[in-house]
């Protein structure tokens, strides 16, 4: 069980160790300033503010105002009340890409009148298809600014525009999980109505998000109780979350063109190394699409489940499609839905890189996965 | 020995583990996802995934999930529906085990330098020259006769752990070792029929079904079923053939439609023919004991290359079962009943 000495971590698209920072921004929330932000006394008042900064930090590095911010229990649930919440005050089909995460698909599903977009190959929303998808009764319309999985970047603003001459009625709303570690999310999602992230994507904990939810915008909430978030959010706030998310968001964005040139180079190092190194390795989108910390590839003849138990033996940490809750590997609909054959699909890797990866990461990589390969055709 | 243990989460296979643990090997537990189980308890589902995993917790050892579904569709049950299509009634066990248990997992086992698989299973492995496959001890949970596809090959790459004990003894063992799995009760048989939809639903949901007439061996109509694909020879229920004489079906033709009856003396046979043929060692003929289901009795019989010949007279073994040969306590091999 003991992991191998040398370790190079690739799975940052799946979490991201907590920062320094916020690790010692949401500290003091656990111990002395333990508060409440909804009472009215000086213990719930230094909550109260440490929420109220916390809710601008966030709302400056998403391009909203601070009234427009609503914090969630994570990604999943902000997609939800994106989805659920818009269709619940304005009914009608809902429209999506149909390589969203399941949190986006499976509650437009959850509606039951549900159009799932179609991609191309590199797993770029098509409009044309996706325009003959609108007309004036949809209710919600969901493309994410960045793929999970293969890294692919969506052409937001084009939907949006799309979005706002066909269906005049619909909220367009963006999951921006992936997008905001790489991405200028505040520009980017500038166009959509709603935008969801997740902390702990971007070095923030788990179990915290947040939906942007522009003024004049109305969601349903999902959650009812005490009405906090503007009643559109009931619980009492997850202030240590909170306040290391909004830590987490700003080192992030401070740091982030730097990050991006940075870790693209090592991808870049890490998708050529390997494509030089193993016959039959076939890199799935364009690089020119998609985000500077996803390397997404396959490899002829090999099934990722093997492969991945010797990489992780070699201290390797990947990913094949997305894990579900059991832990096991399921067909990616992503791969699917950009017309990869089954074959290649079942032998897709993800390498996803973040802020902290390292050359010796690239070069372990570089290393342990070219035998593997070999190994798993082998046998 | 690097030891890759199959842990479907009930509590022979984390005895299993527990014991090849105990004995000093690098053992990994592994869990087969072959089925989506659209539930929340059986077979293939999170609840057994987690309930193996929480054993390799108490185990200190590394569980994996690994999916097989399409290989399990391909090989176990669209087979399974399709041969019922035909009239036949194949075992859907067996074919697990041929296919998946020891093929597809020992196969990337071995791709990923495991030095053996082990299972639950209650049977036991003896090597003197070659690898014999023996019943369990415990004679009430022997499992020998859905292993009788394994070979030299595959035996020698097999470990059941839990072959020399009792079920008892496992449970104990289980409980003494605090495995959260001590106390889950047997698993049922075929783990792909539910058991709110039962056989008839998976049937239907793969092959049509279709009416049929139930005659007797002068031709004349008795009765009527339903589906001509769920009848079973053997089978007295469900007929449509009112009061009167018991009638047992002795045939199905599913072509024709008609399901024929006869009476319990007819249902009895002296020799059954056996297509594909499997020896655990070599080709063995003469005297044998038969089995003709997994928990049936053994009886003497003689093997002459391709039929069985009992001694004494038989109950009619179903196009599709598998008849397994013994000596003692050995498994010599088997076959399948032709139609």
């Amino acid at each position: 069980m003991a992991s191998p000495l040398a370790h190079a971590y690739l799975d940052w698209a799946a979490t991201t160790p907590v920062l320094p920072e916020a690790v010692e921004a949401m500290l003091p929330f656990l111990g002395e300033r333990f508060g409440n932000p909804s009472g009215s006394h000086a213990v719930s008042r230094e909550a109260r503010k440490a929420l109220d900064e916390a809710r601008d930090t966030v709302a400056a590095c998403l391009g909203a105002r601070p009234s427009e911010i609503v914090f969630t229990g994570g990604g999943t649930e902000a997609d939800n009340l994106a989805i659920i919440g818009a269709h619940a005050v304005r009914p009608g089909p809902t429209v999506c890409s149909a390589v969203e995460h399941h949190a986006v698909l499976h509650a437009c599903d959850a509606l039951g009148d549900s159009r799932l977009g179609p991609v191309d190959a590199d797993g770029v929303v098509d409009l044309d298809r996706l325009a003959a998808l609108l007309d004036p009764s949809v209710s919600v319309v969901s493309v994410m600014l960045a793929n999970n999985e293969v890294g692919t970047i969506e052409p937001l603003a084009e939907v949006a525009a799309l979005v706002r001459q066909r269906a005049p009625h619909a909220v367009v709303h963006t999951d921006a999980v992936q997008a905001f570690p790489w991405l200028d999310v505040a520009a980017l999602a500038a166009p959509a109505d709603l935008v969801a992230v997740s902390a702990h994507k971007f070095g923030g904990p788990k179990g915290v998000g947040a939906l942007v939810v522009r003024q004049g915008v109305t969601v349903r909430p999902i959650i009812h109780g005490g009405g906090q978030e503007g009643d559109r959010r009931s619980g009492t706030h997850n202030v240590a979350g909170i306040v290391a998310m909004a830590a987490a968001m700003r080192a992030t964005v401070d740091r982030r063109q730097a990050t991006v040139d940075r870790v693209r180079a090592l991808r870049d190092r890490l998708a050529d190394g390997l494509l030089a190194a193993v016959p039959g390795c076939v890199e799935t989108v364009d690089r020119a699409t998609k985000i500077a910390g996803n390397c997404h590839v396959s490899f002829e003849g090999v099934e990722s489940e093997a492969l991945l138990v010797l990489l992780d033996a070699a201290g390797v940490y990947g990913s094949a499609g997305s894990a579900c809750a059991s832990g096991a590997v399921d067909p990616s609909h992503v791969l699917a839905a950009m017309g990869l054959s089954r074959d290649r699909a079942l032998g897709a890797l993800r390498l996803s890189l973040g802020p902290a990866t390292t050359d010796a990461d690239v070069d372990l990589a570089l290393a342990a996965i070219p035998p593997a390969v070999e190994r798993v055709r082998a046998g | 020995m690097k030891v890759l243990a199959a842990m479907s989460g009930g509590v022979d296979s984390s005895v299993a583990a527990a014991l090849l643990v105990e004995e000093g090997h690098d053992v990994t537990g592994v869990t087969l996802r072959l089925w989506d189980n659209p539930t929340d308890a059986g077979c293939c589902s999170v609840t057994e995934i987690d309930d193996a995993r929480r054993v390799t917790n108490v185990l200190g050892i590394d569980h994996l999930v690994w999916t097989f579904v399409d290989e399990f569709d391909g090989r176990v049950v669209e087979p399974y529906a399709a041969a019922h299509a035909q009239g036949l009634t194949p075992n859907p066990c067996i074919e697990c085990n041929r296919h998946l248990k020891f093929g597809r997992l020992l196969r990337r086992a071995t791709q990923l330098g495991f030095d053996a698989v082990a299972t639950g299973h209650h049977a036991r492995v003896v090597t003197d020259g070659h690898h014999r496959l023996l019943r369990g001890a415990d004679a009430r949970k022997d499992q020998s006769y859905v292993l009788y596809v394994l070979g030299q090959e595959e035996l020698a790459r097999c470990r059941f752990p839990v072959g020399t004990m009792t079920k008892t003894a496992v449970r104990a063992k289980a409980a003494a070792l605090g495995l959260p799995t001590a106390e889950k009760p047997d698993s049922q048989d075929v783990c792909f029929v539910t058991t709110s939809g039962g056989r008839r639903a998976l049937l239907a949901s793969r092959i049509p079904l279709h009416p049929g007439r139930v005659v007797d061996r002068t031709g004349a109509e008795v009765g009527r079923v339903e589906a001509v694909e769920l009848v079973t020879p053997g089978q007295r229920r469900g007929l449509g053939t009112g009061g009167g004489d018991r009638r047992y079906a002795l045939a199905v033709d599913t072509a024709a439609r008609t399901v024929l009856v006869g009476s319990a003396a007819d249902l009895e046979v002296d020799s059954v023919a056996l297509d594909q043929l499997c020896w655990v060692h070599e080709p063995v003929e003469g005297e044998v004991e038969a089995q003709t289901s997994a928990h049936a009795v053994p009886v003497e019989a003689t093997f002459d290359g391709a039929r069985v010949r009992f001694r004494g007279r038989h109950r009619r073994v179903a196009p599709g079962q598998s008849v397994v040969l013994y000596r003692g306590e050995e498994v010599l091999g088997g076959g399948i009943v032709g139609a």
